[in-house]
């Protein structure tokens, strides 16, 4: 039998006054295994540590219990106590006879009796312990940054300067993200290309930044410290060595392609880089379009190239890599504003988004900078602008604000008398949302010096008659349906999580919500790390976000990521989940419902009736197990047992209950 | 009535609020309809339209509506709304314009109200003091309901409230003058 120790604190008066704490620590006298048993005000007091350490010397003690606290605020207290004593930590349990018993009883009796049961439970289990050890593992001191937005490039730049060097990856063949295609932003109204651009070129040429773009994660294996992540290096049919970027094959390609970076207000060729200073600064074929590679006729861009660098025979390259850290940042899409029907979305050329009119206002968009309507190109004076469009909305399954947009309306509407103050807009709104610095004065002035409409209710309908478009809805403040004459209408589109975001988090190993916004481990406290230790979150991928928001979150994602490199080591968690093959079925349940994806199942050669066969058992990464417990509860043999609270144990404290 | 042109009745205003603007210094464009105004107006309870609803509609090109609502003339200019307001648009302010616009659109609703105005101003511009038993009489008369509030007149004639003749300030030129200043402020007419 073990030789156990038992400590009652009296926590002051917290919980001496609801307990008789002397006489729980008498009873425990009796308990199988105790042969020693004390009470003291303070057990977490210098003085009380001291008293145990001296009790597990004296005594020759193999575990003890502290009857206490939560073990949430003085476990680790006691564990250190009993290794400056030589005794193995996780030999040590806490009942806590405070938030869940004098805290919340009143009576003294029953709850010095509850105390006792705690107890009884406590030491019925800490007999049945064993010595853990946690292990270290070493840091591979490189960051993967996941996308190539603002934040991501903010991400990546702020680890880099922290000394340590960053893979900055892209699916796009540029980085820049949304942030390239707005025209201005809020509240300040500079020119977005003209804050991003300096920073993408930093990015490029920065010794720590090694710029991987045309590239998508294709697997993550691994853990903290050492993710061993596979990217797909995506054929460029251009060799980036040889291209010396002079244009010469964009210029006499002979295929137009609508641009998805102007919103397909503009064309592009079949080889192209998206816009003037995109990074890195060479063209691409696209292999969708291109007539050499889809019918083998044409090949012009080869035959123009000086360099000799297209290469039709490129194939798509798979890495591997190992990262210390992963940065997500892989931003939003646009809401399709297809599925507004009543808005002749999709249907109406001249019902288009805000990122449209971002690229209609640009000076070196489709229009350079004029804003000409789609249908006719011609100049709008009256313009409607619908919020809303794809956030608040439950019917859509957009129950969520995507908080930019009253913003970015708001400057829409300013840029707009700006360059023609002929124009009108009339901006339907259910609220407007402004909280930010001077995101209200910049609103007040779009009513007030820019003539803005502001018009509260939502659009129920928009139809063309003519060349006209009639847009109804409600002024609730009159509380009188309202009719507007229009050219243009912009719909407030909200903010999309990517369509595939979804596939990377199971990918990374990382949580979403119902929506596919990749979730933070704590709303408040944990904002930027996700459930998997080592990956942290920046920008859009997390909730909709503007500019400033999403550069706050990638520099505070960086901060983690470069905590995380600068150490030199990490230590394991010692209370992990350990299968037993012997009973293992080889089901496969705990792998699927593993959180951390560290349950593999492996195939054991073992001698059946003098036979070699195969069988398939679960085996548990010890790098990766968080200890949550989740597999145990999920084994259907009982093969899966969490190290610190194994069935056995739990058993044992059910026992000690029931025979009291 | 069918839905509100919104896109011709805001252009077609644009004149009215600036006239607003630059004549009575108020600028309707800065109310964000908090209704706070409309809480603390002690005659929103005789108003069809409450303060609030009043600086929608001229924001949303409603002029002639709003030049011809009573709500207008129950405004008692107290100007609660106007120390309240936290945009400092001065409804108080905004309501005295529509009287002064409504009466030269010819869009008067509350003809008595208005009546009562103007015999109040005549009976100050004459002698510098307000003669109630003359404008009374002259109210009474005019508005055709001869003996309005007659049977108060023996008691307050006996409290020495009412007199018969007029009590005039010695200085009846500088109150002509005021007069005179503020029609030609106005363009003549008031």
């Amino acid at each position: 039998m073990k030789r156990i120790g038992v400590f009652v604190c009296h926590c002051g008066s917290n919980i001496a006054n609801t307990v008789h704490c002397e006489k729980v620590a008498q009873v425990a006298k009796d308990f199988p295994g105790v042969v020693l048993s004390t009470d003291y005000k303070y057990m977490c007091s210098e003085p009380g540590q001291v008293m145990i350490q001296e009790a597990i010397r004296e005594h020759n003690l193999d575990g003890y219990v502290v009857a206490a606290c939560s073990p949430r605020m003085h476990e680790p207290t006691f564990r250190k106590c009993a290794a400056r004593a030589g005794m193995n930590p996780y030999m040590v349990e806490q009942v806590n006879i405070r938030e869940q018993c004098s805290w919340v009883h009143a009576d003294k009796e029953k709850g010095t009796e509850k105390s006792i049961d705690l107890l009884r439970m406590g030491v019925a289990k800490v007999v049945k312990n064993e010595p853990l050890y946690s292990t270290t593992i070493p840091v591979t001191k490189r960051s993967l940054v996941i996308g190539g937005g603002i934040a991501g490039i903010q991400a990546a730049l702020d680890i880099a300067n922290a000394g340590y060097p960053v893979t900055l990856l892209d699916r796009e063949h540029t980085i820049g993200g949304r942030m390239a295609q707005v025209d201005k932003t809020f509240p300040t109204l500079d020119c977005s290309a003209c804050i991003l651009t300096p920073k993408m070129v930093e990015a490029a040429q920065h010794p720590n930044i090694e710029l991987m773009t045309y590239a998508e994660v294709e697997a993550v294996d691994g853990f903290v410290g050492n993710f061993d992540v596979t990217i797909r290096k995506k054929a460029r049919y251009v060799d980036f060595d040889k291209c010396t970027g002079c244009g010469a094959c964009t210029e006499k390609c002979p295929k137009k392609v609508p641009s998805e970076f102007e919103m397909e207000l503009g064309v592009r060729k079949a080889i192209y880089t998206p816009f003037p200073q995109a990074v890195p600064n060479k063209p691409i074929i696209d292999a969708n379009h291109c007539r050499y590679l889809l019918d083998g006729k044409c090949g012009i861009c080869k035959k123009v190239c000086p360099t000799g660098a297209v290469d039709y025979e490129q194939k798509d390259e798979l890495i591997m890599e190992r990262f210390g850290a992963i940065v997500v940042a892989t931003g939003f899409e646009q809401f399709d504003i297809s599925a507004y029907e009543e808005y002749g979305a999709g249907k109406i050329p001249d019902v288009i988004t805000g990122l449209h009119l971002e690229r209609l206002m640009n000076a070196s968009g489709p229009t350079a900078g004029k804003i000409k309507r789609p249908s006719d190109g011609k100049v709008p004076e009256k313009i409607v602008f619908v919020k809303c469009v794809g956030s608040r909305d439950e019917a859509k399954g957009r129950p969520y604000c995507s908080k930019a947009c009253c913003m970015y309306v708001a400057k829409h509407a300013t840029l707009l008398k700006e360059k023609m103050p002929n124009s009108k807009s009339y901006i339907f709104y259910m609220d407007v949302r402004t909280p930010g610095k001077n995101y209200e004065e910049f609103y007040a002035r779009t009513q007030n010096e820019y003539d803005a409409q502001y018009i509260r209710g939502r659009v129920s309908k928009i139809f063309q008659v003519g060349d006209k478009l009639i847009v109804r809805g409600e002024d609730s403040l009159l509380g009188r349906p309202v009719e507007i004459e229009a050219d243009l209408v912009v719909l407030a589109a909200g903010m999309d999580p990517r369509s595939d975001a979804k596939d990377l988090a199971r990918t990374l190993g990382i949580s979403y919500d119902q929506h596919g916004w990749f979730t933070e481990a704590h709303p408040k406290l944990q904002p930027v790390e996700t459930h998997t230790a080592g990956i942290y979150l920046a920008g859009a991928c997390q909730g909709p976000k503007d500019i400033p928001d999403s550069v706050a979150q990638a520099s505070a994602a960086a901060v983690k990521a470069a905590g995380l490199l600068s150490k030199p080591e990490l230590t394991s968690e010692a209370m992990t989940a350990l299968c037993d093959e012997a009973i293992c079925s080889g089901c496969g349940l705990c792998q699927s419902i593993c959180p951390y994806k560290s349950i593999e199942i492996k195939s054991v050669n073992e001698r059946y009736h003098g036979q070699m066969r195969q069988r398939r058992v679960s085996n548990v990464n010890q790098g990766l197990c968080q200890g949550c417990g989740a597999c145990t509860v999920a084994c259907p043999s009982g093969a899966m047992n969490l190290k610190g609270f194994t069935n056995d144990q739990i058993l044992a404290e059910v026992d000690a209950l029931c025979q009291r | 009535m069918g839905p509100i042109q919104l896109s011709m009745t805001v252009a077609s205003s644009q004149d009215f609020r600036d006239r607003l603007k630059k004549e009575y210094g108020v600028d309707v464009s800065l109310c964000y309809q908090c209704g706070k105004c409309s809480a603390g107006c002690p005659a929103a309870f005789a108003m069809e339209h409450t303060v609030r609803q009043m600086l929608r509609m001229v924001q949303s090109g409603l002029v002639q509506e709003s030049l011809s609502s009573y709500s207008i003339w129950s405004c008692a200019g107290c100007e609660t709304c106007s120390t309240r307001c936290p945009r400092q648009v001065d409804p108080a302010k905004f309501m005295e314009a529509l009287r002064i616009e409504a009466k030269k659109a010819g869009l008067v609703a509350d003809k008595n109200a208005d009546l009562f105005n103007d015999l109040f101003l005549n009976s100050v511009k004459d002698t510098g003091r307000l003669h109630e038993v003359g404008m009374i009489a002259r109210f009474n008369i005019l508005s055709g309901q001869l003996f309005k509030d007659a049977e108060h007149a023996p008691g307050l004639f006996t409290q020495g409230k009412l007199s018969i003749l007029p009590h005039k300030i010695k200085n009846t030129e500088a109150m002509a003058k005021i007069f005179a200043n503020v029609q030609k402020k106005r363009g003549g007419k008031s």
